[in-house]
């Protein structure tokens, strides 16, 4: 239908062409262009998604609702650091709920969001596989296991004594 | 590719069976299947919903549309397939006609199975219209389940229309799971969007039930909720003269005859004696 069109109509920045560059434009492609665009810039920009259905010649819609249905797909830019609070059943049944709902108090974010600052993304897991220690809450990358309200709360105040407070 | 005789077809007595009586009565790219007894050739391609509506027999739908692509999301159009054990419920608007097929609209089962639907249906958006008239309709009279107050059920309707016959794609299904919803990217005002209004026309849930005084529990007034029919003793609706379970005969008569004397055994068999004419 649409195919034959200009990539871009010269309104973005060039780090989305290049991104862009390698793809024909056919709908099939949107998938792994999503991707690179993750990896590009660590979220999906709503300027790049305007772009790709540009690009593909699809509606809108139908691109947010492919970014929307993944959930490795993010569309808002991630914080310097990420809070990661496992909400599987094992660390359900031991209390994890409390826990977030603390770390979205002390954020002042719910789960998926980041705090306007840009210092920490919180975010939700299904299991990490770690349910020996649950309730288990990662912070880039350490993984904190028996975390409580209070615990939660003194790893996001103080993250330097963190490993001092939570038993991992 | 070989050519399979449907099911349904025999060879004639003696002769081969490469049947070509039944090719004689199936028109060139018709298919012949049977809907509640009655026999009934469409075009392939066709639904069992459209083949049903052909006839006239009533099927109930929220997520179907004639101008637009079948979806299959209400389930409420279930009818059931297939002989014994293999019988299955299938939704009559997905499900294409086939040779051979002998399609029940209205079984015991197909009716349980509608009434829990619209029972389900009920909790999610107990302010629509629809469906408390469909409640009414299929007599669910209790709501088991926590009402939501929602005021989409998911069925597809507008993004549909708005892809297919308003040709904008201004909304879509966003999310997963619990949190599908259906609203336009960012929930910002659409450019594609023409506020041509062909979402809210087919909404089944917009229309918002009436305003009489609000029954204690979430299933209106039911002011057209009709006792339980004839399914309580047969297997399937006994109903030929008018629409499904419209006529309610068999309660009155029942009632009738209990009010009379009769037990309520008695009367019950009374009437189950009385074999349908079909």
């Amino acid at each position: 239908m649409k195919n034959k069109k200009p990539k871009r109509n010269g309104s973005g920045d060039p780090r989305l062409d290049k991104v862009l560059k390698p793809y024909k434009g056919e709908p099939r492609e949107m998938i792994s262009m999503l991707q690179d665009i993750q990896d590009e810039y660590g979220f999906l920009p709503e300027d790049a998604l305007r772009q790709v259905a540009v690009a593909l010649g699809v509606p809108l819609p139908d691109v947010f609702g492919v970014a929307t249905f993944y959930r490795m797909f993010r569309l808002n830019a991630p914080g310097r650091h990420t809070i990661t609070a496992c909400v599987g059943t094992a660390c359900h049944v031991r209390g994890v709920p409390r826990v977030v709902d603390e770390l979205s108090r002390t954020l002042g974010v719910e789960p998926g969001q980041t705090t306007p600052d840009g210092e920490y993304s919180l975010e939700t897991v299904a299991c990490l596989g770690c349910c020996a220690i649950g309730p288990v809450v990662v912070m880039d990358g350490v993984y904190h296991g028996q975390v409580n309200p209070q615990t939660a709360r003194k790893l996001v105040k103080t993250p330097a004594k963190a490993k001092e407070v939570v038993k991992s | 590719m070989k050519h399979i005789c449907p099911p349904a077809t025999r060879p004639p007595a003696g002769g081969t069976s490469d049947c070509p009586p039944e090719r004689k009565q199936t028109p060139r790219g018709g298919v012949r299947l049977t809907i509640d007894g009655l026999d009934v050739t469409v075009d392939q391609q066709t639904s069992v919903l459209e083949a049903a509506r052909f006839l006239g027999l009533e099927i109930p739908t929220l997520c179907h549309d004639d101008a637009l692509t079948p979806y299959g999301g209400c389930r409420l159009c279930v009818v059931e397939i297939g002989k014994g054990d293999k019988a299955r419920l299938v939704s009559s608007c997905t499900y294409p006609a086939e040779d051979g097929l002998a399609v029940r609209t209205n079984t015991k089962r197909v009716v349980r199975t509608r009434k829990m639907l619209v029972e389900l249906l009920l909790s999610i958006a107990p302010s629509s219209k629809n469906i408390q008239d469909l409640a009414a309709r299929f007599g669910v009279q209790r709501n088991r389940f926590k009402p939501k107050y929602e005021d989409c059920i998911l069925c597809g309707l507008c993004v549909r229309m708005c892809r297919e016959q308003m040709m904008s794609g201004a909304i879509d299904f966003v999310g997963r799971g619990q949190k599908r919803r259906i609203t336009t990217p960012f929930d910002k005002k659409s450019d594609l969007c023409r506020t041509c209004g062909g979402c809210q026309y087919v909404c089944p849930v917009c229309t918002l039930r009436c305003q009489g005084p609000s029954a204690p529990t979430d299933v209106c007034g039911s002011c057209l909720t009709m006792e339980p029919t004839c399914t309580d003793k047969f297997d399937e609706y006994m109903c030929y003269l008018g629409p499904t379970g419209v006529c309610g005969t068999c309660v009155s008569e029942n009632k009738k005859c209990e009010e009379s004397g009769g037990t309520k055994e008695l009367c019950h068999t009374a009437n189950t004696t009385q074999q349908p004419r079909r």
